[in-house]
C-alpha cells in the first residue's frame, strides 16, 4: 500500500533523526529531551493540540512554554521576529484556556495554538511596522479582520514576523530591521516577502503563521523553508488590516507544517467582511470536512483527478534539481491515480512584466499615505514639501523607493495607456488562459520557484534576477486563483539539502479541491521527512 | 451664518444703467449695493458696501465691456451630501464638531484601512442627475486622484474621472426681474461623486497649521457646468438654482457659509465675434451668491481693462482669490499647465452598476422641482414676480401649496403671503416655518374675506392675533361675530 512507495532516490541519504553538522542544531538536540511536542509531520498539529488539551494530556501552559523556549533558543540564529509578545501575557492567555477547560467550558477550535503574524498585518496590541522605518513603533488602533477572527477562536498571537519592507521583495533582505535566515541553512535566505512567517513555522517557533501573498510572497518562502504555504483566492480572506501593497493582487495567506493545519487556519480567517468591499460573499465550505486519515485512503485515492503540469515552468531557466523534484512529485501523483499531462500556457511569460507594472503602480499610490504627517516617523522641517521629502526619503528603503518611482512613472500623464492599461489587458489574457486550462484540468502544478534558497546577499545587487525568480508565482496573483505549495523534495545544498516546493493551482474559490489532493499526497510522500531537528 | 437670497440684492448691473448706478460724490464714483430679505432664521444685516473707483477708468471700462467683449463663465460646484455617515466609512459628520472627533481608521488613511461605499451616495447622485436632466451612466467606477497635501490623508482622493455617474444635462431658471428677468437654460457637463478632504487651520502668525480630518471622507457631488453663462447675475442665479434643487431633493442643505455648497468660477473674455476662447481664470473663496456676482463682474472688468490697454498677455491661466473686504480678486498661485493627478481606477471599490428599475424608482420618488413649480405657478396666472417669490423658497412654496389645497383663492393667497406675512417675517426675523399661522387657517381667513364675511382690514388685524397664538384662538372658527367680538375686547 502506501508504505511501499519509495522516497526519491536522492533523499535516501537524508538522515531521519540524529545529529547534523550545524552548531545551532547541536545546542537544541542536547537540550530538553524529545517531548510530546514533536508531532509527526503528516498529522495536523492543530488537531493534535486540541485533542491533547481537551483530553488533559497536555496543558496549554506547558505547550506554550515549549514553543516559547524553542523560540528563545532559535531566534538569535534565524531572526524571524520583529516583535515577540510579552511571555507573561502569552502564558496568561494559555492559563485562561487551561482554566476554561478545567471548568469544562467551550474553547475555540484554535485554543492554545500559537500563531505568528507577518508584520504588515495590523495587530492592535503590538507594533506593526510593515518592515519599514517609516512605521517604526507604530501601533494600530485596530486588529486586522483575519487577526480578530483568529483571536476569537482562541489562538494565541506569539509575535510579528519579519518581512521585506511593505511586502516588496523575495528574500527579507529588504526589511529595514533585520535579515531572517533560512532554518535549513543559516547562510541562505528564507524567501520573501513572508520570510519570517515561513521560517518561524519551519523552525517550530509557532504552530502556524499568517503571511501575505501579492506575487508569490507566501508560496516562494514556503518552498524555500520546506513548509506548506497556501494562497487563497483573491476575495476569500478579508484584506482589512493588511497594509496595502497592490490592492488588486494582495491576499492574506497561511503557513503550516501540514496541509491540514493550513486548511484549518484558512477556514478560520475566510469569509465575507463588510469592511472589505472586495471580499467575496461566497459561502466558505468547511475545508476540514475533507480530511481523512492516511490509513483509510484507498490505494489510488486521487483516481481520476486531472493534473496539468505547466510546460513553461519546467523549461529552461529552472534548476535541474528543482525540475527533478517536480517530475518526481508528478510521477508520484500519477501513482496516486492522477491523470497527468502537460499543459501549455503561452501567455505565461507575459505575467512578470505585467505584474511589476501593476504592482508598482498600485503600490506607488497605496504608499502615498506614509508621509509622516499623521503617524510614523516624521522628519522635522519648517516647510511642507521638505517634511514630505525627508520623511519618505529616510523612512523608505531603496527597494520601496524604486517601486514607487516605477509606479509613479507608469501612471503619469501620457504613459497610463502604454503601461498600466496595457498591463491590465495582459492580465485579462492571462486570466482567460488559466481559466481555459483549468476547464480541462482539475489542478495545475508547477515549481514554486526556479531554484531552492540562494545565499544571503546573492541577489542583492541584481534586482532583475530577483524579480525573475517570481516567474512561477505572479501569474496566479494576476488571475486571482488559489494556490498551495507543499514540500516535495530536496536539492543539494546546505547541511542536509534544501527543500523544494510543488505549487498546486486550483480554480477560483476551489481551495477545497486542492486540499484533499495535497493532503493525501503530503501524507504519502513526506512521512516524517520534515521533522526538523533544530 | 445667514445665506443671502441672491435675488434680493438690488444691484443694477452697471453696464445696463451706468449713470443710475453711480452717484457722484467728490469726483469719485460710488456704486451702492443693498441687500434685503434673508432666508434663514439667523439673519444678518448686511451693510451696503461702498466701492471707490477712479471715475475715468471705470467709465471707460464700462463702455468697453458693453461694446467689445463677451464674457464666458463656467462654474464648478461642490455639494456636500447630507448622508448620515461619510462616503466610505461609518463616521458621522457634524459641522462644527471639535477637531478630529468624527474620524476612524478609514477616513484617516491608516495603514490597512479600506473604503466601502455608502449606498446613499449613489442614491443622492442619481437624484441630482435626474433633477438636472442628465444622462446617467449605468456603469461607472471610482478613480484615484493623486496628490500630496496634509488635508488629504491617503495621498489620493477617491473620485470619478472618465466615467462620471451623470453627464450632459441642463438647468432651467428665470432671472430675477430686477435684473431684467428672462428665462435661461445652462448646460451641465457632468456630475460625479467624490470624497471631501479635511480642513487646515492656519495659525495666526503663519508659523504652523493644524489638520482637522472631521471633514475628510464626507461625500461630495461635483457639478461642472458648460461655459454658458455670460454675466455675473447669470452665474449667481445658476448657483442659487443649484441650491434650490439640492434643497428640494433633500440631498444637501446647500449652505454656502457652512461649506456645504462651494462654487469655483472660471471666467474668460473674448472680443465679440471671436470664436476662440480667451485665457481662463479661476476664482475661489466665494462665500455667497452676491460675492459670485461681484467677483465675476470685477474679473470681467479687470480682464477687459487689460485687454483694452493692450496687455491681454497679462491675463494668465491662474487661480485668484476673491477678497470680500477689498472687493477684488488677487492672485493665489499661477497655474503652470494642468496638474498630473495620475488617475487610475480605484482597485478597492467595485464598479457602480445601476439597473433601470433602480433609476426608475428614484425617478418616481422625486419631488416637484423648482422649474416645474415655477411653470405651474405661471400657468395658474400668477405674475413672474409672484412666481419667483413663491417658488424659489422651498418652504414658502410648500406653505403656498398647502394654502391652495385648503381651498384658498390663488391671487389672494399669493398676495397675503408676499405682503403681510413676508413683512411680518422680515420684521421679526423669522422663517415661514416659524409662523404660527397654519396654511389651513390662512385659507379659512382668505375664504372668509372673499365671501365678504369679514373685511380685508379686519383680516389683517386678526392675523396679528394669530401670530401670538392667543389661547382662545386655538380652535378657531370663521365667525363674523367671533372676530368682531375679539376686536371689541381689545
Amino acid at each position: 500500500m502506501l508504505s511501499t512507495i519509495q522516497p526519491p532516490r536522492y533523499l535516501s541519504r537524508f538522515p531521519l533523526r540524529g545529529r547534523t553538522k550545524s552548531r545551532s542544531f547541536h545546542i537544541l538536540s542536547s537540550a530538553q529531551p524529545v517531548t510530546k511536542t514533536c508531532f509527526a509531520a503528516d498529522k495536523s498539529q492543530i488537531l493534535s493540540i486540541r485533542d491533547s488539551l481537551l483530553n488533559r494530556h497536555l496543558s496549554a501552559v506547558e505547550l506554550t512554554h515549549s514553543y516559547l523556549d524553542r523560540l528563545k533558543q532559535t531566534e538569535p540564529h534565524i531572526n524571524c521576529f520583529l516583535h515577540v509578545s510579552d511571555p507573561d501575557k502569552v502564558l496568561k492567555q494559555a492559563q485562561d484556556i487551561d482554566d476554561k477547560i478545567k471548568r469544562n467550558e467551550e474553547v475555540g477550535p484554535l485554543a492554545g495554538v500559537l500563531v505568528a503574524i507577518k508584520d504588515n498585518i495590523c495587530t492592535a496590541d503590538m507594533p506593526s511596522t510593515g518592515g519599514s522605518y517609516i512605521l517604526e513603533g507604530y501601533r494600530p488602533p485596530f486588529d486586522a479582520t483575519a487577526v480578530k477572527r483568529l483571536k476569537d477562536l482562541g489562538a494565541i498571537v506569539v509575535g510579528k514576523t519579519n518581512l521585506d519592507e511593505f511586502g516588496m521583495g523575495s528574500t527579507t533582505e529588504a526589511s529595514a530591521f533585520k535579515v531572517t535566515a533560512n532554518p535549513w541553512d543559516l547562510s541562505r535566505v528564507p524567501g520573501g516577502s513572508s520570510g519570517g512567517s515561513a521560517a518561524s513555522v519551519s523552525a517550530r517557533q509557532c504552530v502556524v503563521s499568517l503571511g501575505s501573498d501579492t506575487g508569490g510572497s507566501v508560496r516562494q518562502p514556503a518552498s524555500f523553508c520546506g513548509v506548506v504555504g497556501l494562497k487563497p483566492t483573491y476575495g476569500r480572506v478579508s484584506r482589512f488590516g493588511l497594509m496595502a501593497y497592490a490592492s488588486s493582487l494582495d491576499v492574506i495567506g497561511c503557513f503550516g507544517s501540514s496541509v491540514a493545519d493550513t486548511g484549518i487556519l484558512l477556514h478560520a480567517i475566510s469569509g465575507h467582511d463588510s469592511l472589505d468591499a472586495t471580499s467575496s460573499k461566497r459561502e466558505v465550505p468547511d475545508f476540514t470536512s475533507q480530511f481523512t486519515y492516511a490509513s483509510s485512503l484507498k490505494s489510488r485515492p486521487l483516481e481520476g483527478l486531472r493534473v496539468g503540469l505547466i510546460r513553461e515552468t519546467v523549461d529552461a531557466g529552472v534548476d535541474s534539481g528543482v525540475k527533478s523534484a517536480i517530475e518526481g512529485a508528478a510521477a508520484h501523483l500519477e501513482q496516486l491515480g492522477c491523470v497527468l499531462k502537460e499543459v501549455s500556457l503561452p501567455s505565461f511569460s507575459l505575467g512578470l512584466p505585467a505584474y511589476y507594472i501593476l504592482a508598482s503602480s498600485e503600490s506607488s499610490s497605496n504608499l502615498s499615505r506614509y508621509d509622516g504627517v499623521r503617524y510614523g516617523n516624521q522628519a522635522s522641517s519648517d516647510e511642507l514639501n521638505v517634511l514630505y521629502e525627508e520623511s519618505r526619503a529616510k523612512g523608505f528603503g531603496s527597494e520601496v523607493k524604486m517601486r514607487i518611482l516605477m509606479g509613479t512613472y507608469a501612471l503619469s500623464a501620457g504613459y497610463y495607456d502604454a503601461y498600466y492599461k496595457r498591463a491590465q489587458q495582459v492580465r485579462t489574457i492571462i486570466r482567460k488562459s488559466f481559466k481555459a486550462a483549468l476547464d480541462e484540468n482539475d489542478i495545475l502544478i508547477s515549481p514554486a520557484a526556479p531554484s531552492a534558497a540562494y545565499k544571503i546577499g546573492e541577489k542583492k545587487n541584481d534586482p532583475l534576477a530577483m524579480y525573475a525568480g517570481d516567474i512561477m508565482t505572479v501569474n496566479v496573483n494576476l488571475a486571482g486563483l488559489p494556490a498551495l505549495v507543499l514540500p516535495c523534495g530536496f536539492v543539494e545544498g546546505g547541511a542536509v539539502g534544501l527543500p523544494v516546493g510543488l505549487q498546486i493551482i486550483g480554480a477560483a474559490f476551489d481551495e477545497w479541491c486542492e486540499l484533499p489532493a495535497k493532503f493525501a499526497k503530503h501524507k504519502c510522500l513526506l512521512n516524517g521527512f520534515f521533522e526538523r531537528n533544530l | 451664518m445667514a445665506s443671502t437670497l441672491f435675488r434680493t440684492i438690488q444691484i443694477h448691473p452697471f453696464f445696463l444703467y451706468p449713470t443710475a448706478l453711480f452717484s457722484r460724490r467728490n469726483g469719485v464714483l460710488y456704486c451702492t449695493m443693498k441687500s434685503s430679505q434673508t432666508q434663514t432664521a439667523t439673519q444678518e444685516k448686511q451693510q451696503p458696501p461702498k466701492v471707490k473707483v477712479p471715475q475715468h477708468a471705470l467709465k471707460k471700462t464700462v463702455d468697453k465691456i458693453t461694446r467689445d467683449y463677451e464674457a464666458i463663465i463656467g462654474i464648478e460646484t461642490h455639494v456636500q451630501l447630507s448622508t448620515l455617515t461619510k462616503a466610505f466609512c461609518s463616521c458621522p459628520y457634524n459641522y462644527g464638531s471639535q477637531p478630529n472627533t468624527n474620524i476612524c481608521p478609514i477616513c484617516m488613511g491608516l495603514p490597512g484601512a479600506l473604503p466601502v461605499l455608502n449606498s446613499k451616495v449613489i442614491e443622492f447622485a442619481v437624484k441630482l442627475g435626474l433633477a438636472l436632466n442628465c444622462k446617467l451612466s449605468l456603469n461607472s467606477k471610482f478613480d484615484r486622484k493623486q496628490y500630496f497635501y496634509p488635508d488629504l490623508p491617503k495621498g489620493y482622493q477617491i473620485s470619478q474621472f472618465d466615467i462620471p455617474i451623470a453627464t450632459g444635462g441642463y438647468v432651467d431658471l428665470d432671472l430675477p426681474l430686477e435684473f431684467g428677468g428672462g428665462h435661461r437654460k445652462f448646460g451641465i457637463t457632468r456630475v460625479h461623486m467624490e470624497e471631501d478632504a479635511g480642513k487646515l487651520l492656519h495659525s495666526g502668525n503663519g508659523d504652523y497649521s493644524q489638520v482637522d480630518l472631521n471633514r475628510a471622507g464626507v461625500p461630495l457631488l461635483e457639478i461642472v457646468s458648460e461655459p454658458d453663462m455670460r454675466t455675473g447675475i447669470e452665474a449667481a442665479e445658476y448657483a442659487a438654482e443649484l441650491q434650490r434643487v439640492v434643497r428640494y431633493l433633500g440631498i444637501s442643505n446647500g449652505n454656502m457659509q457652512e461649506g456645504s455648497l462651494r462654487c469655483d468660477v472660471n471666467v474668460s473674455i473674448r472680443p465679440v465675434g471671436q470664436s476662440e476662447f480667451g485665457t481662463k481664470v479661476e476664482i475661489k473663496n466665494l462665500n455667497s451668491f452676491s460675492s459670485i456676482n461681484r467677483a465675476i463682474d470685477f474679473e470681467i472688468s479687470r480682464q477687459a481693462l487689460l485687454h483694452s490697454q493692450g496687455q491681454s498677455d497679462q491675463i494668465v491661466q491662474e487661480t485668484r482669490l476673491w477678497e470680500e473686504g477689498a472687493q477684488k480678486t488677487v492672485t493665489m498661485r499661477k497655474k503652470e499647465g494642468l496638474s498630473d493627478y495620475r488617475y487610475f481606477p480605484e482597485p478597492n471599490l467595485p464598479e457602480v452598476i445601476l439597473t433601470q428599475e433602480y433609476v426608475d424608482s428614484i425617478s418616481n420618488s422625486l419631488p416637484e422641482l423648482p422649474e416645474a413649480k415655477r411653470r405651474r405657478y405661471e400657468k395658474m396666472g400668477l405674475s413672474m414676480q409672484d412666481v419667483l417669490f413663491l417658488a424659489n423658497d422651498m418652504n414658502v412654496a410648500e406653505y403656498f401649496d398647502e394654502t391652495l389645497s385648503s381651498g384658498a383663492d390663488i391671487k389672494l393667497a399669493a398676495n397675503w403671503i408676499m405682503g403681510d406675512i413676508a413683512a411680518y417675517m422680515k420684521n421679526k426675523k423669522l422663517s415661514i416655518n416659524d409662523i404660527k399661522l397654519t396654511p389651513q387657517e390662512l385659507a379659512e381667513l382668505i375664504a372668509s374675506i372673499k365671501s365678504g364675511t369679514i373685511s380685508g382690514k379686519i383680516g389683517k388685524e386678526v392675523m396679528f392675533y394669530f401670530y401670538y397664538r392667543v389661547k382662545q384662538f386655538k380652535h378657531f372658527r370663521v365667525q363674523q361675530l367671533f372676530y368682531l367680538q375679539i376686536l371689541y375686547d381689545f
